[in-house]
């Protein structure tokens, strides 16, 4: 076997933060390495600090390790200091549990969480030795893959990913293996046909296998498989039952700080809330929750193992989860935990009940709590459909502050379709109103309102909307500040609305803009989300070269008959579904959460012949978010679905 | 009941940070199921108390770690327990209870014996370069103060140096000759505290090895107390030689 260590040894002496790529975590794979393994390099394409915590590529490397054809390690993108001194040394990228470097290995997968990465993921591949475009690239060089969340629409990295795999990895991930494992002992002969072979493994798309057409006016024609064994689209998977997956079993524990240090159990993945922004509660659905035993012996093993003194319990919107305040209470109960653990909840339910799980949660160290109305206005919160009455967050916010929490942040976005000021200034108008509950119960309440530009996303209702410009987004950002100063106890946060052009650029773009990925990565642009590195200039330069205009694909407005990028690839979704959610959505009217309430077939149950798998027939106890009613009776529906005639997009 | 944990650092993990290491012994602690202590108030604390800092990069087998616990412990395996929790290169060597009353680990030590690998390539003229240190009565060092340059006089805190060949031709420990450096030189420095540490990399930078690769290793630490040099725990008979197959 081979290691890089030596070589790299030396250089650890001159960068920043060197513990980062030592591995040697708790938890750390064992690899062997054999002709007749399949060997994966698991890589994020970002700092290992942000890298190491996620929870997919920790699945996907434990899985493979158990099997007997398959071999994984892990690697991160090296911060800009190694990476310079890497390449003046000659130094490849390499995994960090065995230091081998990457070329060696048959697979590079990437995690795609991110648009703003995409750059990063050719700079790997550029520092594993491998040509970063796939017709470039030998029958023996490795296997370019990429899965998450963006692989939604992968079309601008359809340049460079040999292939791409849509939905939940777990079961793919061995297939795939025993292709690459039979493949690699015959000698690796005939790399396309051998991808081709890949194509027939369902949720597995090909991007070479596919040719994009483009019309007169610069739109997209169509995207059709040029291949007999390429499916016309690919359709994710699915994977019926979290029970039958418990992992990872042993959460890599590191021994250096990165973001989310703690362990992680992941309590149902899917979510039907329904929020018209949200693309991960619209591509990962159905609901399918954790078995609540299952749930408690991945805490307390998983603690006892690590020696971690907080445990998440994760999800999309975990006090949804069947039984929360029964799982909660046994951990937090729990005698082995010394008494001193922590349960912490990524997403708080915005009504008296979430907050009731909090206090439950946080005997002491009552500082902030985090609610996520998302918009200002009622209306709104109807148009996205995140039925939070204000009532609801008053109510929140007023257990929050009399339980003795001294400060409340609220999550809002801006450039949402239809807003206009008076949403706008709705998140000013309601922040004050709780600075003001907050007086009658703390002497200087505070309330820190974070303010992001939205993004579009494929595979959602708002696919079709032009994203707000960047001027504007700034503009509205800027009404809330200064509406926010008159106002005391009132904070405003927000994140620099120049980033999301390209995230919106990358999220609906078209093949067209490899290219662009590639100017920007060779002249210097990684690290893109990271708001010192991110160049503007970069980017729009790189557009202009390619003769391609940013304003036609980020601020434009799609319309219901054009072909879109990533129109062969399925989320399960109904288009038409889709599309009536955005009238629905301009119509300004709700829908219910049909984990509780009847099913308006969006297609993503029927289609995979599998349900949602939910412990409890009836919302959890005062339940009334997502729906705008109290669904505590259950069973009934309780959104009326208005007729009113759906409004035009300009 | 307070005790007093001997441990090693070795190899890979010379890269950790003292807050990683910190953290590491905090999550080692829980693991070995030790009744450790936690601070009062508002967001209560474990009672781990650390020596002098080691810098990122620098190895270790005598480094300090002391432990307040809510009810008394068997000492008996504890090393051992404890080495298990920890990862590949941190190892618990030695463990004792500490009598009420003694001085902490940042109070007690007072002179740090140091082991430099040069390696082969580098070793031209450092051991003149020992000697006019050695000689002379001063060793002026530009340090920054409150963002204004400052002169120190680290000679006074060099308490002696000695040079000896990696080849393998002296008897040297284990510890000091590990290195397979052939044709290097293992520079041996005893380094005062007090009033001021002397950092390894400033004595270094004087003998004009600033740049080069040299791998740094804590060998000792002492209560010097008028020339008897005392160790911050007393050595026991369960003294396991610390494990370097991790140094690499």
């Amino acid at each position: 076997m081979t290691s890089i260590w030596s070589q790299l040894e030396p250089l650890l002496a001159k960068v920043q933060k060197p513990a980062r790529y030592i591995g040697c975590e708790d938890g750390a794979p064992d690899p062997v390495h054999a002709p007749h393994r399949a060997s994966w390099l698991f890589t994020y394409p970002d700092t290992y600090e942000i890298g190491l915590p996620n929870q997919g590529l920790q699945i996907l490397t434990e899985i493979v390790n158990e099997r007997a054809d398959g071999v994984a390690e892990r690697a991160y993108a090296p911060w800009t200091d190694l990476e310079d001194e890497m390449r003046a040394a000659g130094v490849p990228l390499f995994s960090v549990d065995t230091h081998r470097p990457a070329g060696e290995f048959d697979l590079l997968a990437f995690n795609l969480s991110a648009e703003l990465t995409y750059t990063n993921l050719l700079n790997c591949v550029d520092l594993a030795g491998v040509p970063v475009r796939t017709a470039d690239r030998a029958d023996d060089d490795p296997l370019v893959v990429a899965g998450g969340h963006c692989t939604y629409n992968p079309e601008p990295l359809a340049d460079f990913l040999d292939l791409v795999v849509l939905g939940d990895g777990e079961e793919a991930v061995g297939e795939i293996t025993a292709a690459v494992a039979a493949w690699k002992q015959a000698g690796k002969p005939d790399r396309a046909a051998f991808l081709a072979e890949l194509a027939r493994i369902p949720g597995v798309y090909v991007p070479s296998l596919y040719e994009a057409t483009y019309l007169p006016d610069g739109r997209l024609d169509e995207t059709v498989p040029v291949h007999p064994d390429a499916p016309d689209q690919v359709e994710k998977n699915t994977i019926a039952d979290l029970g039958d997956w418990p992992y990872p079993r042993r959460q890599l524990v590191p021994l250096t700080e990165v973001v989310h240090d703690r362990l992680n159990v992941e309590v149902f993945r899917g979510c039907t809330r329904g929020c018209r922004f949200c693309q991960a509660g619209m591509i990962t659905r159905p609901v399918r929750e954790r078995p609540a035993d299952q749930v408690r012996t991945m805490v307390s093993e998983g603690l006892a193992r690590t020696g971690y003194d907080e445990v998440a319990l994760t999800s999309l919107s975990t006090a949804d989860f069947s039984g929360i305040e029964d799982v909660v209470r046994d951990i937090v109960d729990d005698p082995s935990n010394d008494g001193q653990v922590t349960v912490s909840l990524p997403s708080l339910r915005v009504d008296a009940f979430g907050v009731g799980i909090a206090a439950q949660i946080q005997k002491a160290r009552r500082t902030g709590l985090t609610f996520a109305p998302e918009a200002g206005t009622w209306r709104m919160r109807q148009v996205i459909n995140k039925l939070i009455r204000e009532e609801d967050l008053y109510s929140a916010v007023e257990a929050a502050y009399s339980q003795g929490w001294r400060r409340v942040k609220l999550y809002f976005l801006t450039g949402l379709p239809t807003e206009t000021d008076e949403d706008t200034l709705g998140i000013v108008e309601l922040a004050k109103n709780c600075v003001e509950i907050g007086r009658r119960h703390q002497q200087r309440p505070s309330v820190t309102v974070s303010v992001g530009g939205f993004v579009p996303k494929p595979h959602t209702p708002f696919q079709w909307f032009g994203q707000n410009t960047n001027a504007e987004l700034q503009r509205k950002i800027d009404l809330v500040r200064d509406a926010a100063k008159r106002h005391r106890g009132v904070e405003v946060k927000w994140h620099d609305p120049k980033a999301s052009v390209i995230e919106g650029l990358m999220s609906r773009g078209d093949r067209r803009l490899g290219a662009v990925i590639e100017e920007v990565w060779r002249r210097g642009g990684t690290f893109q989300e990271w708001s010192e590195r991110f160049r503007l200039d970069l980017w729009t330069e790189a557009m202009a070269n390619a003769g391609l205009e940013v304003d036609w694909y980020v601020y434009r407005h799609r319309t219901e008959d054009e072909s879109l990028p990533w129109d062969h690839l399925s989320a399960g979704l109904h288009r038409d579904f889709l599309w009536q959610d955005w009238r629905d959505a301009l119509a300004e009217v709700g829908l219910p959460d049909c984990r509780w309430t009847p099913c308006y077939d969006c297609g993503a149950c029927t289609g995979y012949s599998i349900e949602h798998v939910v412990a409890s027939a009836t919302p959890p106890a005062g339940g009334s978010q997502g729906t705008g009613q109290d669904l505590a009776s259950g069973g009934a529906v309780p959104v009326v679905l208005l007729s009113r005639p759906p409004v035009g997009v300009s | 009941m307070k005790l007093r944990v001997r441990y090693s650092k070795l190899g890979k993990v010379r890269f950790l940070s003292h807050r990683d290491v910190a953290r590491v012994w905090e999550r080692a602690i829980r693991r070995a199921h030790l009744p450790i202590a936690y601070s009062e108030g508002f967001s209560p604390r474990p009672k781990l108390h650390f020596g002098l800092a080691l810098s990122v990069g620098h190895e270790s087998v005598d480094e300090y770690l002391d432990i307040d616990l809510r009810e008394p412990v068997p000492l008996e395996g504890l090393p051992e327990a404890l080495s298990d929790c920890l990862p590949v290169g941190l190892d618990a060597t030695d463990v004792a209870e500490l009598p009420p009353g003694v001085a902490s680990l940042q109070e007690a030590v007072d002179l740090v014996v140091w082991r430099f690998a040069v390696p082969a390539g580098s070793t031209e003229g450092v051991e003149r370069r020992v000697a006019e240190v050695l000689d002379a009565d001063e060793l002026l060092i530009e340090v920054e103060r409150k963002g204004k340059p400052q002169q120190l006089d680290l000679r006074p805190q060099v308490a002696s140096i000695e040079v000896h060949d990696l080849d393998g031709d002296d008897d040297l420990p284990p510890e000091v000759s590990d290195l397979a450096t052939a044709g290097g030189l293992a520079v041996i420095a005893e380094l005062l505290t007090r009033p001021r540490s002397v950092r390894p990399g400033e004595l270094l930078a004087a003998l004009g090895l600033a740049g080069v690769d040299v791998r740094v290793r804590r060998l000792h630490q002492f209560t010097d107390t008028d020339g008897v040099r005392r160790p911050p725990m007393a050595e026991t008979d369960a003294d396991p030689a610390p494990a370097l197959q991790g140094a690499g």
